[in-house]
């Protein structure tokens, strides 16, 4: 009885139990294009310090300090790339979720058309081999093959 | 290709793909280039710790130095301490960064723990840091006499660190200078 009372009354006090919810600053933007563009930007961007997170979600302080950097060069009047270029600099293409097309990243960029297209003409090799072969369906015999069956058929019933 | 051969492309297929995964075993997502290798120091203008005396960019090059970000808040910049110290001790320029720290807290830990900066840069709010692609510290960039960033190292200097990345850099480096 007490112990069921007692996990109750824990059961009840975890409702009051505060979420751990991370605080992420606001910032006031001059117009509404603005606050659109940072939305976009920090969704875009990666956190070096938690590398599965962009910085939106981030809540590591070199996030705060990177959202921070962004909205003071939005509100200073730099443009989608101009902040890309600076961020780049720093912290190198890692922080493009999106990297840009480069020697470097051609491979990441071209490998799915590529594979797809090897895909394709493989699969065209596949299927003109199948009509040269014949273009007949494979479950008919041809009329070599229906010698030879009932040859074998014939030695078979002779034998027994 | 003969039949026999075709069966053994599932083989082949699992063992590149095993060599690749096992390469990404070895592989330290962390361990980042930096983007400021062979970029220049960035300019600042920052207060020196514990004087009044603000210091720029020129007060600090002009020898092959390690710039060392650290704080007070860093675990692992406590692990690395005695270190420097020691590479004080050796002769080898260390300026810090003290990165996103109370002054007076940093202070406390010189005067306790040693201090083996020439002198110390406050980043309080991180723009220096920002500017220097840091992520978290500890973080040692290696500073060459003309003021050009040539290595970057995340993470504690100790002894294996320096003897085998960093001093043999640092060699380089002043032999570069001499002539």
């Amino acid at each position: 009885m007490n112990r069921s009372c007692a996990i109750i009354a824990l059961l009840l006090l975890s409702c009051f139990v505060m979420p751990a919810t991370a605080v992420i600053e606001t910032y006031e933007f001059s117009n509404e294009e603005l606050e659109q563009r940072y939305q976009h930007l920090s969704a875009e961007l990666r956190c070096p310090k938690c590398q599965n997170q962009n910085i939106a979600d981030s809540n590591a302080p070199i996030a705060q300090d990177l959202r921070k950097r962004l909205y003071q060069q939005l509100e200073g009047g730099a443009s989608d790339s101009e902040i890309l270029d600076y961020m780049v600099a720093r912290y190198g293409e890692f922080v493009l979720y999106r990297p840009r097309f480069s020697g470097a990243t051609a491979v990441l960029w071209l490998a799915p058309v590529l594979l797809l297209l090897a895909a394709i003409v493989l699969a065209l090799l596949v299927l003109r081999r199948r009509k040269d072969s014949g273009g007949r369906d494979d479950s008919e015999l041809s009329a070599a093959e229906q010698q030879r069956l009932h040859t074998l058929l014939d030695e078979s019933e002779s034998g027994s | 290709m003969g039949p026999r051969l075709k069966l053994f492309i599932p083989l082949i297929l699992f063992a590149v793909l095993a060599l690749f995964l096992l390469r990404g075993l070895e592989l330290d997502p962390r361990e980042m280039p930096s983007a400021l290798i062979d970029r220049p120091l960035p300019e600042f203008t920052l207060p020196s710790l514990g004087s009044d005396t603000l210091v720029n960019r020129e007060a600090v090059i002009g020898e092959v130095a390690l710039f060392n970000v650290w704080a007070t808040w860093c675990v692992s910049c406590r692990v690395e301490h005695p270190y420097l110290n020691q590479l004080t001790q050796q002769g080898v320029p260390i300026y810090g960064v003290n990165y996103k720290d109370e002054d007076q807290d940093a202070l406390r830990w010189l005067q306790e723990l040693g201090n083996p900066y020439r002198l110390n840069i406050v980043d309080a709010d991180g723009s220096l840091g920002l500017d220097l692609g840091v992520y978290g510290a500890p973080e040692t960039y290696l500073v060459d006499a003309g003021g050009v960033i040539r290595y970057r190292h995340v993470g504690v200097v100790d002894e294996r660190v320096w003897r085998d990345i960093l001093q043999p850099l640092y060699q380089e480096l002043l032999e570069e200078r001499m002539p």
